[in-house]
């Protein structure tokens, strides 16, 4: 899988513009017929491990790879993604295409790595590799001010990602082995745990990301390409959560369970603040980065819940968010494409020109509002049913995202396609040609698979969860709700009796 | 067959809705209504069934949901009474309704959608009622939310139908908030979602306590106003009604289905639904009484203002559903569930209604415009009038009465024989059955009585003067001012009103049966204690001493409600045909009390002030002072300006920015690397 693409790159950079499109286009769809046959054949309910291969490179540094069901999930979520970001920009690029596809390549290569990938260094080579072509996807290919914004992004991923680096040395040195499955069950002393945490959180929320750290993703949105913003929403921000849930969770569980609140707080101030941010946006671009980073909280929130539920949906979220997002910034860039521009108030009435374009923006503006039968229902109600069982005071504030979610959704899609039709450059703008189906579709179909049979999703990745919530359980806080059986009398009824027996422990 | 029932619909839905280029516009019609009069054949036997006792209650699995950890739901469709009620009531007003929009969308272009979004939300009701988890309910309500958006917002084009249809999204969105809270919070203390076991299991809870919020609560109380939150934003209760008078910017088919009929009562379902957890929640209980009764009486207030006619009978729909509450709250849920079943038809029937006049009078909808239009049509006339006489509540005590006589009596006299504070909850019901009865009346008066007043009307000129406008200008903004007058002297300005076509009157006619009979006939499953008991086989907590005594009440008690309905209308009648220069020198003495009634109690300007401006003033205020002046200005930009000065005063060898910071980040990425390499490898 990850020799395809790569292949796929190089004649890419060498082939003729057509010829450049052709080949990626054959290199994804290869590769995500790999990826079925991957999912088809990974044992449900098996080893924890599979389809491992390893060889010794050099010193202690090896190339190991093997997937459990997350990373079988989040590789499907790339492979799924990547023919759909080559069929986004088939007209939209018309300059330098083969370096172009031979940057998604790259990164499809990067990215199925990342997931991929069993040793601690080859990780982190990958996770890193990824900037790279994003740099320049957004660089090259990006809008008026891409320099800005591709520096900014490089630098905020850069700066953190040196310390995950140095705290991966130290992990190496005192465990003695770059063997993450080894490493998983090792326990790190308490006192090394919280700074070693702290060093991955740094890198790990500014990929989230995070607040006050999500500053670089507004930017990039906006001046990255249409399929670069895809992908970057699509998979790139599920880099940090899987981060968190691959390593700073299992392998550092007492720090995590100490420095839970923190994750907490930043997490309810994201989902509150970029929300209100999102609704007074004019570009549409931002808006939908600023959604995302509220998503993206609710992430963190559900994974810091401990519980199957929470970190569950919270996984969920991700996959939903990653074909969601991925298909609101498609349905940006097709009006894009015809207008050039991505200022909110100059389109409007477009339901009366573009009536197929209008039910797949209505269908995916519910998905992210998180309407029932939709994916983003799914991961929504169970990582915050999670958060709620870790804490209502959490789960209330982050559940107020579901208002104003709907506020700037419906807001947004209210200006864009609803109204009068009035302006002559937008009546002039034709509904989806067969190229732009064939990317709504797919995304539309699994959009509203994963909202009525999550089961299929949420089944390769229950064992792994359990593992993680296993390994999480010793050090894990009661929740806040503390039920106490009172007597199923009136006589229960004085605060009393409930006071005496309200530290007999919490329900988890 | 209830798979057909409730499937049939979104299959419809479908085909309407998507395949509408390659079927046309009369298939897709045809389609969509056939769907549903077979699910309303399919229905009425399964009620029947329940009524004549042969009926068994049954849950039928459809397809797996999720489970995760402790937490597993099924997609389930449940039939027991309940829910056999709520079935007729929407497959019968739903099919009424889209044989009735035939005839009242004919001349909109956009038909096959409209017919698709009436059938999906048909299908999300029906999903609703038929839950037998919290989180399939949750599914039905939020269904048939995007629904009432995707319908209220019909005619796009229109500013005030796209507010008027994201106010409604968003308004039930915060009901939602406390309705996920609520579940979340079952789920933690019932370890499970599935409605049975969670109401077997409630008993055993109460009296335990829990914290919420930081603070120490009756779990129990908790659980149930939580619930009771989701419940009053799809109810229109009282805080959470801003929505529905505004979402009469929707076709009127849509309000006589959607924000009359079905999808506003579906909060009294579910109170009715989880009854025996919330009578383990006295508080919660007392709450709900408190929010019925003090929601009944501020629609009524704000109902005998009104000039359109449609927002009339908004707030009548918002006062009868306070009604249902009131009686939930004081243990009467059968007497809920006879009121919201009475009430689908005569309220269904009185929006019809209306739509009728609206069509005939070429979609003018203000009050003041109409006037002696009996005698133009008069089916319609009748029609109106069997739907005024049941909601008033007509009817001799102990003999028989219209729909609402039996319904209203039956809740009124409940409250009182709950005592405490029901007693409350009937004197407050008494006075907005008087207030009920004054502004249907007037409604009445006003359009068919009098004398025409339709030249002062914009859209009647419109019409004579052949200036056709675009049908979903159903509702044109406030301005009324007539330009040049035809001067006919009968204040008709010449225009002639003709009766609707046939397909809109059959469903007239049906509902009127319905809200002639309706209570008559089933007065006795519904209210009666022996034979409710055995009715609602447990699927309700029935009360049946609860109803013994509402049957033993005094004799005074049953005749009030009668009373003050004929003061009513006397009063209507003396200001609105007799005397029609009493309202405005009314108005002209107590201007300050009527502004206050006419502008809705200012609860529009409150929100806006205190939420809608607020949430968008904060979001620029972070926009621009959190994430530009702050953030960026001391993390990246700073970090940028201050490499770049670092750059240009140590090397000035580089050009090319980018190169300047690559070059001194690599620099530390290597010095802070290898310091790490060296220390701990």
């Amino acid at each position: 899988m990850l020799a395809i693409p790569a292949i796929g790159a190089i004649l890419c950079l060498y082939a003729g513009d057509r010829n450049a499109r052709a080949i990626a286009l054959a290199a994804t769809l290869i590769d995500f017929a790999l990826g079925v046959v991957l999912w088809a054949n990974f044992d449900i309910g098996g080893a924890q491990w599979q389809f491992t291969e390893r060889a010794d490179l050099f010193g202690r540094f090896q190339w190991a790879l093997g997937i459990d069901g997350m990373a079988l999930m989040l590789i499907m979520l790339s492979v799924f993604l990547m023919p759909l970001c080559i069929l986004a920009s088939w007209d939209a690029i018309k300059q330098r295409v083969g370096l172009y596809m031979a940057m998604f390549l790259i990164m499809e290569v990067v990215m199925i790595g990342v997931f991929m990938a069993q040793d601690l260094l080859l990780f982190y080579i990958f996770f890193e590799a990824g900037l790279i072509p994003m740099y320049f996807i957004i660089g090259i290919w990006g809008g008026a001010n891409r320099i800005y914004a591709a520096f900014k992004f490089f630098l905020y991923t850069l700066l953190g990602s040196v310390l995950m680096l140095i705290a991966m040395i130290a992990m190496i040195a005192e465990a003695g082995t770059t063997d993450i499955p080894t490493l998983l069950n090792y326990d790190f002393p308490a006192g090394m745990q919280t700074w070693l945490w702290l060093a991955f959180f740094a890198s790990l929320a500014v990929k989230m990301p995070m607040w006050p750290v999500h500053t670089w993703l507004p930017d990039a949105h906006v001046q990255a390409p249409t399929a670069g913003s895809m992908i970057l929403a699509g998979v790139l921000l599920k880099l940090g959560a899987y981060g968190f849930l691959r390593f700073m969770m299992p392998m550092f569980p007492d720090a995590s369970a100490q420095l839970m609140w923190l994750v907490f707080g930043l997490s309810m101030v994201a989902v509150v603040y970029t929300s209100l941010v999102a609704l007074v946006q004019n570009d549409m671009k931002k808006l939908i980065a600023y959604s995302s980073v509220a998503h993206m909280a609710i992430v963190t929130a559900g994974l810091f819940a401990f519980n199957q539920q929470g970190i569950e949906g919270a996984l969920i979220i991700m996959l939903s968010h990653g074909v969601v997002s991925a298909a609101l910034f498609f349905c940006v860039g097709v009006i894009y494409d015809r207008l050039h521009t991505r200022e909110i108030d100059r389109y409007g009435g477009l339901a009366v020109n573009m009536p197929a374009y209008a039910l797949f923006f209505m269908l995916f503006t519910m998905a992210s509002i998180g309407l029932p039968g939709t994916s983003g229902f799914v991961g929504e109600f169970l990582s915050l049913l999670g958060i709620y069982e870790a804490s209502s005071v959490v789960a209330f504030v982050c559940t107020t995202g579901i208002i104003l979610g709907a506020a700037y959704m419906l807001y947004l899609y209210r200006r864009v396609v609803f109204g009068e039709l009035t302006k002559d450059d937008v009546k002039a703008m034709p509904d989806l040609n067969p190229r732009e189906w064939a990317i709504m579709a797919p995304l539309a179909a699994v959009a509203l698979w994963m909202g009525v049979y999550p089961e299929s999703f949420l089944a390769p990745m229950r064992g792994d969860v359990t593992t993680v919530v296993a390994r999480l359980a010793p050090a894990k806080p009661a929740g806040d709700a503390q039920l106490a059986a009172g007597k199923p009398n009136a006589d229960a009824a004085h605060g009393e009796t409930a006071h005496g027996s309200s530290h007999a422990g919490g329900v988890q | 067959m209830i798979q057909a029932i409730v499937f049939l619909p979104l299959l419809a839905a479908l085909v309407a809705g998507l395949g509408q280029r390659a079927i046309g516009p009369f298939a897709s019609k045809l389609v969509t209504t056939g769907a549903l009069f077979t699910s309303c054949a399919l229905s009425w036997p399964i009620f029947l069934s329940f009524v004549t006792g042969t009926g068994e209650a049954e849950v039928v699995t459809v397809l797996h949901w999720v489970s995760s950890g402790a937490l597993q739901f099924n997609w389930e469709l449940r039939v027991d009474t309940l829910t056999a009620v709520m079935l007729v009531v929407i497959t019968t007003v739903s099919a009424l309704v889209h044989l009735y929009s035939w005839g009242y969308m004919e001349e909109d272009p956009d038909q096959p959608r409209f017919f698709a979004y009436l059938s999906l939300f048909t299908f999300a009701m029906l999903m609703l009622v038929t839950a037998n988890n919290l989180v399939q309910m949750f599914f039905g309500w939020e269904g048939v939310g995007l629904a009432s958006y995707l319908l209220i917002g019909f005619w796009y084009k229109k500013p005030s139908a796209n507010a008027a249809a994201i106010k409604a999204f968003v308004v039930n969105r915060v009901g939602d908030l406390g309705f996920m809270l609520g579940i979340f919070g079952t789920f933690l203390v019932f370890g499970t979602v599935s409605i049975p076991d969670i109401l077997a299991a409630a008993p055993g809870m109460a009296g335990s306590s829990i914290t919420f919020l930081g603070m120490r609560l009756d779990t129990m109380t908790i659980l149930c106003l939580l619930l009771f939150i989701g419940a009053m934003g799809k109810s229109a209760q009282l805080g959470l009604h801003t929505w529905l008078p505004d979402a009469m910017e929707g076709p009127t088919p849509v309000s006589a289905l959607i924000h009359a009929a079905t999808m506003v009562t579906a909060g009294v379902f579910m109170v009715c639904r989880l009854s025996p957890m919330f009578e383990t929640a006295p508080i919660a209980l007392g709450v709900v009484t408190f929010v019925g009764a003090a929601t009944c009486l501020f629609a009524a207030t704000v109902g005998t203002t009104q000039w359109d006619i449609k927002r009339v009978i908004a707030y009548s729909t918002c006062s009868q559903l306070g009604y249902m509450f009131f009686a939930a709250g004081v243990g009467a849920y059968g007497a809920a569930m006879f009121h919201l079943f009475t009430h689908a038809f005569f309220k269904a029937l009185l929006f019809l209604g209306a739509g009728s006049v609206i069509h005939a009078m070429h979609h003018e909808q203000d009050m003041r415009y109409y006037g002696g239009l009996r005698k133009h049509i008069p089916l319609t006339y009748w029609a109106m009038m069997a739907g005024t006489l049941a909601i008033t509540g007509v009817g001799i005590a102990g003999v028989a009465g219209f729909a609402g006589f039996h319904s209203k009596d039956g809740i009124l006299e409940a409250a009182f024989a709950a005592g405490g504070g029901g007693v409350i909850a009937f004197w407050v019901g008494i006075f907005a059955a008087l207030l009920t009865s004054f502004y249907s009346w007037r409604l009445v008066f006003l359009t068919f009585h009098g004398k025409p007043r339709w030249e002062e009307s914009e859209h009647i000129q419109h019409a004579v003067h052949g200036e056709h406008e675009d049908p979903s200008a159903e509702h044109a903004s406030g301005n009324h001012a007539p330009h040049h007058r035809d001067a006919h002297g009968d204040g008709t300005a010449g225009y002639h009103p003709h009766e609707s076509p046939l397909s809109m009157l059959i469903p007239l006619g049906v509902l009127s049966l319905g809200a002639v009979f309706a209570g008559y006939v089933f007065a006795h499953p519904f209210i009666y204690p022996e034979e409710g008991a055995a009715f609602w086989a447990g699927s309700i907590a029935f009360d049946e001493h609860l109803m013994h005594t509402a049957h033993e009440v005094p004799t005074w008690v049953k005749w009030t409600p009668f009373t003050v309905m004929a003061i009513g209308l006397f009063l209507a009648w003396n200001s609105y045909v007799r005397n029609t220069t009493l309202p405005a020198r009314f108005v002209a003495q107590f201007r300050l009390l009527h502004q206050f009634l006419y502008n809705k109690w200012y609860f529009d300007e409150l929100y806006n002030i205190l939420f809608v401006k607020p949430a968008f003033w904060i979001g620029r205020f972070f926009w621009k002072k959190g994430d530009e002046g702050t953030i960026d200005r001391f993390g990246p930009d700073g970090a940028a300006a201050l490499v770049a000065g670092g750059t240009r005063l140590a090397v000035r060898l580089q050009s090319g920015y980018v190169y300047g910071y690559a070059f001194v980040m690599l620099l530390g990425l290597v010095g802070l690397a290898s310091w790490a390499m060296v220390k701990f490898l």
